[in-house]
Protein backbone atom coordinates (compact mmCIF):
# COMPACT_ATOMS: atom_id res chain seq x y z
CA UNK A 1 0.00 0.00 0.00
CA UNK A 2 1.34 3.58 -0.98
CA UNK A 3 -0.34 7.33 -0.13
CA UNK A 4 1.23 9.90 -1.44
CA UNK A 5 0.23 13.36 -0.37
CA UNK A 6 -3.23 12.48 0.25
CA UNK A 7 -5.39 15.27 1.22
CA UNK A 8 -9.26 15.21 2.24
CA UNK A 9 -12.15 17.87 3.14
CA UNK A 10 -15.28 17.49 4.46
CA UNK A 11 -16.90 21.03 3.15
CA UNK A 12 -14.44 23.46 4.61
CA UNK A 13 -12.63 21.19 7.46
CA UNK A 14 -9.58 19.99 5.99
CA UNK A 15 -9.49 17.05 7.76
CA UNK A 16 -6.16 14.92 5.88
CA UNK A 17 -3.47 17.65 5.03
CA UNK A 18 -1.34 15.38 3.10
CA UNK A 19 -0.75 12.14 4.30
CA UNK A 20 2.07 9.76 2.94
CA UNK A 21 2.86 6.30 3.98
CA UNK A 22 4.39 2.93 2.40
CA UNK A 23 3.07 -0.32 4.04
CA UNK A 24 4.86 -3.11 2.71
CA UNK A 25 3.69 -6.69 2.15
CA UNK A 26 3.70 -8.49 5.46
CA UNK A 27 4.10 -5.87 7.15
CA UNK A 28 1.53 -4.37 10.38
CA UNK A 29 1.37 -0.61 11.00
CA UNK A 30 -0.44 0.60 13.24
CA UNK A 31 -2.16 4.37 13.53
CA UNK A 32 -2.43 6.03 16.39
CA UNK A 33 -3.52 9.86 17.07
CA UNK A 34 -5.78 11.82 19.08
CA UNK A 35 -9.71 11.58 17.87
CA UNK A 36 -10.15 13.92 14.99
CA UNK A 37 -6.79 13.29 13.97
CA UNK A 38 -7.84 11.99 10.67
CA UNK A 39 -6.70 8.24 10.83
CA UNK A 40 -10.23 6.71 10.48
CA UNK A 41 -11.10 9.30 7.72
CA UNK A 42 -7.39 8.10 6.03
CA UNK A 43 -8.03 4.09 6.62
CA UNK A 44 -11.21 5.01 5.42
CA UNK A 45 -10.09 6.48 2.14
CA UNK A 46 -7.59 3.17 1.23
CA UNK A 47 -10.91 1.30 0.07
CA UNK A 48 -12.48 4.22 -1.29
CA UNK A 49 -15.25 4.50 1.62
CA UNK A 50 -13.86 8.15 0.96
CA UNK A 51 -13.29 9.95 -1.85
CA UNK A 52 -9.72 11.64 -1.72
CA UNK A 53 -9.33 15.84 -2.53
CA UNK A 54 -5.50 15.12 -3.95
CA UNK A 55 -3.14 12.59 -4.02
CA UNK A 56 -2.97 9.12 -4.89
CA UNK A 57 -3.24 5.30 -3.42
CA UNK A 58 -2.14 2.30 -4.45
CA UNK A 59 -2.46 -1.26 -3.36
CA UNK A 60 -0.79 -3.92 -5.38
CA UNK A 61 0.18 -0.54 -7.71
CA UNK A 62 -3.14 -0.35 -8.62
CA UNK A 63 -4.50 3.32 -8.51
CA UNK A 64 -7.68 3.00 -5.87
CA UNK A 65 -10.63 4.61 -6.67
CA UNK A 66 -9.50 6.44 -9.76
CA UNK A 67 -8.22 6.02 -12.78
CA UNK A 68 -5.68 8.55 -14.61
CA UNK A 69 -7.26 10.12 -17.46
CA UNK A 70 -5.16 12.87 -19.50
CA UNK A 71 -3.25 13.34 -16.60
CA UNK A 72 -5.93 14.20 -14.33
CA UNK A 73 -6.87 11.76 -12.09
CA UNK A 74 -10.90 11.00 -12.46
CA UNK A 75 -12.87 8.75 -10.23
CA UNK A 76 -13.31 5.13 -11.50
CA UNK A 77 -16.32 2.93 -12.47
CA UNK A 78 -18.13 1.49 -10.03
CA UNK A 79 -17.32 -1.80 -11.11
CA UNK A 80 -13.76 -1.01 -10.66
CA UNK A 81 -13.99 -0.21 -7.37
CA UNK A 82 -15.83 -2.95 -6.35
CA UNK A 83 -13.25 -5.03 -7.70
CA UNK A 84 -10.49 -3.55 -6.25
CA UNK A 85 -12.43 -3.78 -2.69
CA UNK A 86 -12.30 -7.23 -3.32
CA UNK A 87 -8.79 -7.32 -2.10
CA UNK A 88 -9.09 -4.96 0.65
CA UNK A 89 -10.43 -6.47 3.75
CA UNK A 90 -12.08 -3.69 6.42
CA UNK A 91 -13.63 -4.52 10.13
CA UNK A 92 -14.98 -2.04 11.69
CA UNK A 93 -15.36 -0.20 15.11
CA UNK A 94 -19.30 -1.55 15.17
CA UNK A 95 -18.47 -4.61 13.43
CA UNK A 96 -21.41 -4.01 10.52
CA UNK A 97 -22.39 -7.96 10.58
CA UNK A 98 -25.33 -8.30 8.20
CA UNK A 99 -27.91 -9.06 11.01
CA UNK A 100 -30.58 -10.94 8.96
CA UNK A 101 -27.56 -13.94 8.26
CA UNK A 102 -26.01 -16.50 10.45
CA UNK A 103 -22.63 -15.91 11.38
CA UNK A 104 -21.51 -18.81 8.41
CA UNK A 105 -23.70 -16.59 5.49
CA UNK A 106 -22.51 -13.36 7.09
CA UNK A 107 -18.63 -14.93 6.13
CA UNK A 108 -19.78 -16.93 2.65
CA UNK A 109 -21.56 -14.10 1.07
CA UNK A 110 -19.23 -12.01 -0.51
CA UNK A 111 -16.98 -15.14 -1.82
CA UNK A 112 -20.39 -16.76 -3.23
CA UNK A 113 -21.96 -13.55 -4.61
CA UNK A 114 -19.12 -11.59 -5.36
CA UNK A 115 -16.64 -13.77 -6.18
CA UNK A 116 -19.05 -16.64 -7.75
CA UNK A 117 -17.61 -19.29 -5.83
CA UNK A 118 -19.45 -22.73 -5.24
CA UNK A 119 -21.54 -22.56 -2.14
CA UNK A 120 -19.89 -25.92 -0.72
CA UNK A 121 -16.78 -24.74 -1.16
CA UNK A 122 -17.78 -20.96 0.59
CA UNK A 123 -19.21 -23.09 3.01
CA UNK A 124 -16.24 -25.33 3.87
CA UNK A 125 -13.45 -22.62 3.64
CA UNK A 126 -15.95 -20.21 6.29
CA UNK A 127 -16.28 -23.21 8.60
CA UNK A 128 -12.38 -23.19 8.26
CA UNK A 129 -11.98 -20.02 9.33
CA UNK A 130 -14.48 -19.19 12.03
CA UNK A 131 -12.69 -22.21 13.44
CA UNK A 132 -9.59 -19.93 13.44
CA UNK A 133 -11.32 -17.58 15.21
CA UNK A 134 -12.34 -19.58 17.74
CA UNK A 135 -16.01 -19.26 17.00
CA UNK A 136 -16.53 -23.23 15.49
CA UNK A 137 -19.52 -23.72 17.23
CA UNK A 138 -21.59 -20.61 16.31
CA UNK A 139 -21.54 -21.08 12.60
CA UNK A 140 -25.51 -20.77 12.71
CA UNK A 141 -26.32 -18.11 15.72
CA UNK A 142 -27.30 -14.74 14.45
CA UNK A 143 -25.15 -11.74 15.27
CA UNK A 144 -27.98 -10.65 17.76
CA UNK A 145 -26.89 -13.50 19.92
CA UNK A 146 -23.24 -13.42 20.08
CA UNK A 147 -21.11 -11.24 21.94
CA UNK A 148 -19.05 -8.03 20.99
CA UNK A 149 -16.34 -9.94 21.13
CA UNK A 150 -17.70 -12.30 19.19
CA UNK A 151 -19.01 -10.60 16.29
CA UNK A 152 -15.86 -8.56 15.65
CA UNK A 153 -14.45 -11.72 15.55
CA UNK A 154 -16.94 -12.56 12.76
CA UNK A 155 -16.55 -9.88 11.32
CA UNK A 156 -12.68 -10.74 10.76
CA UNK A 157 -13.29 -14.29 9.28
CA UNK A 158 -15.96 -12.23 6.40
CA UNK A 159 -13.43 -9.79 5.29
CA UNK A 160 -10.54 -12.96 5.87
CA UNK A 161 -12.68 -15.05 3.24
CA UNK A 162 -12.00 -12.86 0.87
CA UNK A 163 -8.85 -13.71 0.92
CA UNK A 164 -7.75 -10.24 1.24
CA UNK A 165 -3.88 -8.93 0.26
CA UNK A 166 -4.59 -6.17 2.66
CA UNK A 167 -6.67 -5.88 6.13
CA UNK A 168 -7.91 -2.73 7.26
CA UNK A 169 -8.87 -2.38 11.16
CA UNK A 170 -10.60 0.96 12.26
CA UNK A 171 -10.24 1.03 15.51
CA UNK A 172 -11.99 -2.64 16.42
CA UNK A 173 -12.01 -2.96 19.70
CA UNK A 174 -13.05 0.36 20.76
CA UNK A 175 -16.92 -0.71 21.05
CA UNK A 176 -15.97 -4.06 22.67
CA UNK A 177 -16.16 -4.26 26.29
CA UNK A 178 -13.10 -4.33 28.49
CA UNK A 179 -12.81 -8.61 29.37
CA UNK A 180 -13.62 -9.52 25.78
CA UNK A 181 -11.19 -7.02 24.17
CA UNK A 182 -8.14 -9.59 24.17
CA UNK A 183 -9.96 -11.98 22.54
CA UNK A 184 -10.40 -9.93 19.40
CA UNK A 185 -6.46 -8.89 19.83
CA UNK A 186 -5.47 -12.26 20.19
CA UNK A 187 -6.92 -13.09 16.92
CA UNK A 188 -5.44 -10.00 14.85
CA UNK A 189 -1.74 -10.45 16.80
CA UNK A 190 -2.30 -14.16 15.38
CA UNK A 191 -2.85 -12.74 11.75
CA UNK A 192 0.24 -10.11 12.11
CA UNK A 193 2.36 -13.22 12.44
CA UNK A 194 0.67 -15.36 10.14
CA UNK A 195 2.12 -12.47 7.53
CA UNK A 196 -0.84 -10.57 6.93
CA UNK A 197 -0.23 -7.08 5.43
CA UNK A 198 -2.25 -4.82 7.83
CA UNK A 199 -3.25 -1.44 8.48
CA UNK A 200 -4.83 -1.00 12.06
CA UNK A 201 -6.24 1.97 13.86
CA UNK A 202 -5.83 1.56 17.24
CA UNK A 203 -5.15 3.04 21.03
CA UNK A 204 -4.40 -0.42 22.29
CA UNK A 205 -0.27 0.19 22.91
CA UNK A 206 -0.05 -3.36 24.22
CA UNK A 207 -0.75 -4.76 20.61
CA UNK A 208 1.17 -2.23 18.99
CA UNK A 209 3.98 -3.18 20.67
CA UNK A 210 3.34 -7.24 20.15
CA UNK A 211 2.38 -7.27 16.77
CA UNK A 212 3.33 -4.07 14.95
CA UNK A 213 6.09 -3.27 12.51
CA UNK A 214 5.57 0.06 12.75
CA UNK A 215 3.86 3.00 14.89
CA UNK A 216 2.64 6.19 13.13
CA UNK A 217 1.24 8.92 15.09
CA UNK A 218 -1.37 11.28 13.31
CA UNK A 219 -2.41 14.68 14.76
CA UNK A 220 -4.68 17.19 12.61
CA UNK A 221 -4.17 15.77 9.71
CA UNK A 222 -1.02 14.64 9.57
CA UNK A 223 1.49 11.82 10.13
CA UNK A 224 3.58 13.30 12.64
CA UNK A 225 6.30 10.64 13.61
CA UNK A 226 6.71 7.20 12.35
CA UNK A 227 8.86 4.47 14.09
CA UNK A 228 8.99 0.87 15.78
CA UNK A 229 6.98 0.19 18.87
CA UNK A 230 10.03 0.55 20.93
CA UNK A 231 10.24 4.01 19.63
CA UNK A 232 7.31 5.39 20.78
CA UNK A 233 7.41 3.59 24.15
CA UNK A 234 10.95 4.82 25.13
CA UNK A 235 12.14 7.77 22.94
CA UNK A 236 8.90 9.65 21.23
CA UNK A 237 10.61 12.95 19.94
CA UNK A 238 7.45 14.92 19.43
CA UNK A 239 5.78 16.75 21.84
CA UNK A 240 2.33 15.72 20.92
CA UNK A 241 3.24 12.24 20.34
CA UNK A 242 4.59 12.44 24.62
CA UNK A 243 1.41 14.15 25.61
CA UNK A 244 -1.14 11.81 23.90
CA UNK A 245 1.12 8.38 24.80
CA UNK A 246 0.97 9.80 28.21
CA UNK A 247 -2.41 10.64 28.03
CA UNK A 248 -3.51 6.66 26.97
CA UNK A 249 -0.42 4.29 28.71
CA UNK B 1 -84.40 4.84 18.59
CA UNK B 2 -82.03 1.89 18.42
CA UNK B 3 -85.08 -0.13 18.39
CA UNK B 4 -86.46 1.84 15.53
CA UNK B 5 -82.88 1.07 13.73
CA UNK B 6 -82.69 -2.30 14.25
CA UNK B 7 -85.92 -3.01 12.82
CA UNK B 8 -85.47 -1.10 10.20
CA UNK B 9 -82.83 -2.97 8.88
CA UNK B 10 -84.23 -5.61 6.32
CA UNK B 11 -82.97 -8.27 8.12
CA UNK B 12 -83.70 -10.80 5.02
CA UNK B 13 -81.61 -8.55 2.17
CA UNK B 14 -78.87 -8.92 3.92
CA UNK B 15 -79.12 -12.68 5.17
CA UNK B 16 -79.87 -13.20 1.02
CA UNK B 17 -76.79 -11.30 0.21
CA UNK B 18 -74.35 -12.87 3.03
CA UNK B 19 -75.13 -16.73 2.59
CA UNK B 20 -76.45 -16.75 -1.05
CA UNK B 21 -74.49 -14.97 -3.42
CA UNK B 22 -74.96 -14.83 -7.11
CA UNK B 23 -73.00 -15.27 -9.87
CA UNK B 24 -72.87 -11.16 -10.72
CA UNK B 25 -71.38 -10.87 -7.41
CA UNK B 26 -69.05 -13.55 -7.39
CA UNK B 27 -67.89 -11.61 -10.29
CA UNK B 28 -67.61 -8.33 -8.49
CA UNK B 29 -65.86 -9.89 -5.39
CA UNK B 30 -63.25 -11.18 -7.58
CA UNK B 31 -62.57 -7.99 -9.56
CA UNK B 32 -62.36 -6.01 -6.29
CA UNK B 33 -59.69 -8.91 -4.83
CA UNK B 34 -57.68 -8.86 -8.01
CA UNK B 35 -57.69 -5.36 -8.43
CA UNK B 36 -56.59 -4.67 -4.30
CA UNK B 37 -53.74 -7.04 -5.55
CA UNK B 38 -52.61 -6.34 -8.97
CA UNK B 39 -52.80 -2.18 -7.98
CA UNK B 40 -51.08 -2.86 -4.57
CA UNK B 41 -47.97 -5.34 -6.81
CA UNK B 42 -47.70 -2.50 -8.56
CA UNK B 43 -48.06 0.30 -6.05
CA UNK B 44 -44.67 -1.30 -4.04
CA UNK B 45 -42.83 -1.47 -7.54
CA UNK B 46 -43.40 1.96 -8.45
CA UNK B 47 -42.86 3.09 -4.91
CA UNK B 48 -39.29 1.15 -4.92
CA UNK B 49 -38.34 2.68 -8.17
CA UNK B 50 -39.33 6.05 -6.79
CA UNK B 51 -37.31 5.62 -3.68
CA UNK B 52 -33.92 4.66 -5.63
CA UNK B 53 -34.71 7.89 -7.39
CA UNK B 54 -34.99 9.80 -4.52
CA UNK B 55 -31.53 8.61 -3.15
CA UNK B 56 -30.19 8.86 -6.61
CA UNK B 57 -26.88 10.60 -7.28
CA UNK B 58 -28.31 12.37 -10.23
CA UNK B 59 -30.48 15.09 -9.84
CA UNK B 60 -33.15 14.71 -12.54
CA UNK B 61 -34.22 11.36 -11.29
CA UNK B 62 -34.64 12.93 -7.18
CA UNK B 63 -36.60 15.56 -9.16
CA UNK B 64 -38.51 13.24 -11.21
CA UNK B 65 -39.43 11.32 -7.76
CA UNK B 66 -40.20 14.51 -5.83
CA UNK B 67 -42.87 15.50 -8.35
CA UNK B 68 -44.66 12.23 -8.81
CA UNK B 69 -44.50 11.76 -4.39
CA UNK B 70 -46.02 15.81 -4.78
CA UNK B 71 -48.48 15.68 -7.59
CA UNK B 72 -49.87 12.13 -6.39
CA UNK B 73 -50.33 12.77 -3.30
CA UNK B 74 -51.42 16.16 -3.52
CA UNK B 75 -54.41 15.76 -5.27
CA UNK B 76 -57.88 13.56 -5.03
CA UNK B 77 -57.78 10.07 -6.17
CA UNK B 78 -60.73 10.45 -7.49
CA UNK B 79 -59.25 13.05 -10.10
CA UNK B 80 -56.41 10.85 -10.93
CA UNK B 81 -58.76 7.96 -11.36
CA UNK B 82 -61.43 9.67 -14.01
CA UNK B 83 -58.22 11.47 -15.46
CA UNK B 84 -56.40 7.88 -16.08
CA UNK B 85 -59.69 6.70 -17.32
CA UNK B 86 -61.11 9.55 -20.26
CA UNK B 87 -57.44 10.66 -20.69
CA UNK B 88 -56.05 7.60 -22.67
CA UNK B 89 -57.55 4.83 -24.64
CA UNK B 90 -57.12 1.38 -22.31
CA UNK B 91 -56.80 -2.01 -23.95
CA UNK B 92 -59.56 -5.07 -22.30
CA UNK B 93 -56.88 -7.45 -21.61
CA UNK B 94 -57.70 -11.66 -21.71
CA UNK B 95 -55.02 -13.42 -20.00
CA UNK B 96 -55.37 -17.13 -20.52
CA UNK B 97 -57.99 -16.87 -22.68
CA UNK B 98 -59.90 -17.43 -19.05
CA UNK B 99 -59.43 -14.09 -17.48
CA UNK B 100 -60.75 -10.95 -18.86
CA UNK B 101 -60.03 -7.73 -17.65
CA UNK B 102 -62.03 -4.63 -19.25
CA UNK B 103 -60.48 -1.58 -20.01
CA UNK B 104 -62.32 0.54 -17.13
CA UNK B 105 -60.60 -1.67 -14.69
CA UNK B 106 -56.93 -1.27 -16.75
CA UNK B 107 -57.24 1.78 -16.30
CA UNK B 108 -58.57 1.55 -12.66
CA UNK B 109 -55.23 -0.61 -11.76
CA UNK B 110 -53.23 1.97 -13.43
CA UNK B 111 -54.69 4.57 -11.44
CA UNK B 112 -54.55 2.92 -8.13
CA UNK B 113 -50.91 1.87 -8.27
CA UNK B 114 -49.53 5.15 -9.47
CA UNK B 115 -51.20 6.49 -6.61
CA UNK B 116 -49.96 3.94 -4.16
CA UNK B 117 -46.42 4.01 -5.25
CA UNK B 118 -46.53 7.65 -4.03
CA UNK B 119 -47.17 6.66 -0.69
CA UNK B 120 -45.34 3.46 -0.77
CA UNK B 121 -41.99 5.67 -1.97
CA UNK B 122 -42.33 7.17 1.58
CA UNK B 123 -42.68 3.96 3.48
CA UNK B 124 -39.82 2.14 1.67
CA UNK B 125 -37.45 5.04 1.85
CA UNK B 126 -38.15 5.15 5.51
CA UNK B 127 -37.65 1.79 5.94
CA UNK B 128 -34.22 2.34 4.02
CA UNK B 129 -33.26 4.90 5.95
CA UNK B 130 -33.74 3.26 9.24
CA UNK B 131 -30.70 0.86 8.26
CA UNK B 132 -27.79 1.44 9.16
CA UNK B 133 -25.20 3.03 6.87
CA UNK B 134 -22.77 0.66 8.32
CA UNK B 135 -24.60 -1.83 6.84
CA UNK B 136 -23.80 -0.68 2.96
CA UNK B 137 -20.64 0.01 3.95
CA UNK B 138 -19.70 -3.17 4.67
CA UNK B 139 -21.47 -4.54 2.19
CA UNK B 140 -19.22 -2.07 -0.72
CA UNK B 141 -16.57 -3.14 1.43
CA UNK B 142 -16.45 -6.50 0.65
CA UNK B 143 -16.98 -5.33 -3.05
CA UNK B 144 -20.18 -6.03 -3.45
CA UNK B 145 -21.53 -3.31 -6.27
CA UNK B 146 -24.63 -0.82 -5.05
CA UNK B 147 -27.27 -3.37 -6.42
CA UNK B 148 -26.18 -6.33 -5.13
CA UNK B 149 -25.54 -4.87 -1.50
CA UNK B 150 -29.35 -3.26 -1.91
CA UNK B 151 -30.80 -6.66 -2.83
CA UNK B 152 -29.03 -8.91 -0.58
CA UNK B 153 -28.08 -6.73 2.55
CA UNK B 154 -30.28 -3.28 2.94
CA UNK B 155 -33.56 -4.56 1.30
CA UNK B 156 -34.16 -7.58 3.19
CA UNK B 157 -33.69 -5.71 6.41
CA UNK B 158 -35.82 -2.61 5.46
CA UNK B 159 -38.70 -4.88 4.46
CA UNK B 160 -39.09 -5.75 8.72
CA UNK B 161 -39.56 -1.75 8.99
CA UNK B 162 -41.69 -1.73 5.73
CA UNK B 163 -44.00 -4.59 6.07
CA UNK B 164 -46.29 -2.97 8.65
CA UNK B 165 -46.99 -0.43 7.20
CA UNK B 166 -47.42 -1.92 4.20
CA UNK B 167 -50.09 -4.07 5.30
CA UNK B 168 -51.96 -1.22 6.10
CA UNK B 169 -51.36 0.38 2.70
CA UNK B 170 -52.92 -2.82 1.39
CA UNK B 171 -56.47 -2.82 3.69
CA UNK B 172 -56.90 1.06 2.90
CA UNK B 173 -56.57 -0.46 -0.84
CA UNK B 174 -59.24 -3.02 -0.65
CA UNK B 175 -61.46 -0.48 0.58
CA UNK B 176 -60.38 1.85 -1.97
CA UNK B 177 -61.04 0.05 -5.34
CA UNK B 178 -64.90 0.96 -4.60
CA UNK B 179 -64.13 4.07 -6.37
CA UNK B 180 -63.71 2.47 -9.15
CA UNK B 181 -67.27 2.10 -9.77
CA UNK B 182 -67.27 5.61 -11.11
CA UNK B 183 -65.66 4.56 -14.34
CA UNK B 184 -67.78 1.42 -14.35
CA UNK B 185 -65.77 -1.08 -13.12
CA UNK B 186 -68.39 -3.66 -11.81
CA UNK B 187 -66.54 -4.71 -8.25
CA UNK B 188 -68.00 -4.35 -4.74
CA UNK B 189 -69.18 -1.60 -4.60
CA UNK B 190 -70.82 -1.34 -7.72
CA UNK B 191 -72.78 -4.30 -7.36
CA UNK B 192 -74.48 -3.07 -4.42
CA UNK B 193 -75.36 0.29 -6.41
CA UNK B 194 -76.80 -1.31 -8.51
CA UNK B 195 -78.85 -3.49 -6.31
CA UNK B 196 -80.30 -0.83 -4.60
CA UNK B 197 -80.88 1.31 -7.42
CA UNK B 198 -83.03 -1.50 -8.51
CA UNK B 199 -84.81 -1.68 -5.41
CA UNK B 200 -84.36 1.30 -3.28
CA UNK B 201 -83.43 -1.11 -0.35
CA UNK B 202 -80.46 0.82 1.60
CA UNK B 203 -79.75 -2.37 3.62
CA UNK B 204 -77.57 -3.66 0.26
CA UNK B 205 -74.51 -1.11 1.39
CA UNK B 206 -74.66 -2.90 4.84
CA UNK B 207 -74.74 -6.23 3.24
CA UNK B 208 -71.45 -5.08 1.10
CA UNK B 209 -69.89 -3.20 3.85
CA UNK B 210 -69.69 -6.18 5.54
CA UNK B 211 -68.35 -8.40 2.40
CA UNK B 212 -65.38 -5.52 2.71
CA UNK B 213 -65.56 -6.36 6.28
CA UNK B 214 -64.76 -9.85 5.45
CA UNK B 215 -61.68 -9.03 3.09
CA UNK B 216 -60.06 -6.59 5.45
CA UNK B 217 -60.26 -9.41 8.08
CA UNK B 218 -58.43 -12.22 6.51
CA UNK B 219 -55.55 -9.68 5.52
CA UNK B 220 -55.34 -8.93 8.98
CA UNK B 221 -54.90 -12.84 9.39
CA UNK B 222 -52.72 -13.02 6.63
CA UNK B 223 -50.18 -9.86 7.68
CA UNK B 224 -50.01 -11.34 11.59
CA UNK B 225 -48.68 -14.23 9.77
CA UNK B 226 -46.33 -12.71 7.62
CA UNK B 227 -45.32 -10.46 10.63
CA UNK B 228 -44.66 -12.88 13.04
CA UNK B 229 -42.83 -14.95 10.42
CA UNK B 230 -40.33 -12.24 9.86
CA UNK B 231 -39.63 -11.22 13.05
CA UNK B 232 -38.81 -15.10 14.15
CA UNK B 233 -35.27 -13.81 13.77
CA UNK B 234 -35.31 -10.76 14.90
CA UNK B 235 -35.68 -9.52 19.27
CA UNK B 236 -38.30 -7.65 20.23
CA UNK B 237 -41.79 -7.65 20.99
CA UNK B 238 -44.24 -8.93 18.50
CA UNK B 239 -47.61 -8.71 18.61
CA UNK B 240 -50.20 -11.92 18.89
CA UNK B 241 -52.87 -12.60 16.83
CA UNK B 242 -55.29 -11.42 18.78
CA UNK B 243 -53.85 -7.67 19.46
CA UNK B 244 -53.58 -7.40 15.87
CA UNK B 245 -57.07 -8.08 15.52
CA UNK B 246 -58.06 -5.46 17.88
CA UNK B 247 -55.16 -2.71 16.45
CA UNK B 248 -56.73 -3.65 12.98
CA UNK B 249 -60.09 -2.95 14.16
CA UNK B 250 -59.11 0.23 16.16
CA UNK B 251 -58.94 3.32 14.47
CA UNK B 252 -57.06 4.77 17.20
CA UNK B 253 -54.21 2.59 17.21
CA UNK B 254 -54.48 2.26 13.55
CA UNK B 255 -53.95 6.06 13.28
CA UNK B 256 -50.67 5.54 15.67
CA UNK B 257 -49.23 3.30 13.51
CA UNK B 258 -49.45 5.76 10.74
CA UNK B 259 -52.35 4.21 8.86
CA UNK B 260 -54.03 6.81 6.51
Amino acid sequence: MQAEDVHKRFGRLHVLKGVSLEVTKRETVCIIGPSGSGKTTFIRCINHLEKIDSGRIEVNDHLIGYREKNGKLVEDSERNIARQRTQIGMVFQRFNLFPHKTALENVIEAPVRVLGAPKAQAVEEATLLLGRVGLGDKLDTYPGKLSGGQQQRVAIARALAMKPALMLFDEPTSALDPEVIGEVLTVMEELAHEGMTMIVVTHEMGFAREAADRVVMMDDGLIIEEGTPEHFFEAPEHERTKQFLSKIL
Amino acid sequence: MMHQLIVAIDWHVIWQRIFHPDNVFARALWATIYISVVAQVLGVLLGLLAALGRMSRLPPLRWISATYVTVFRGTPILVQIFYMYFAFSWPTLHIGGVWTIPDAAVAGIAALSINEGAYMREIIRAGIDSIDRGQMEAAKSLGMRYGLAMRRIVLPQAARVIIPPLGNEFNNMMKTTSLLFTIGVYELFADAQQKYSQTFIADYYIAVAFWYLVLTTIWTVIQASIERRLSASERGQELTFQERLVAAWNPVSAWARGAR
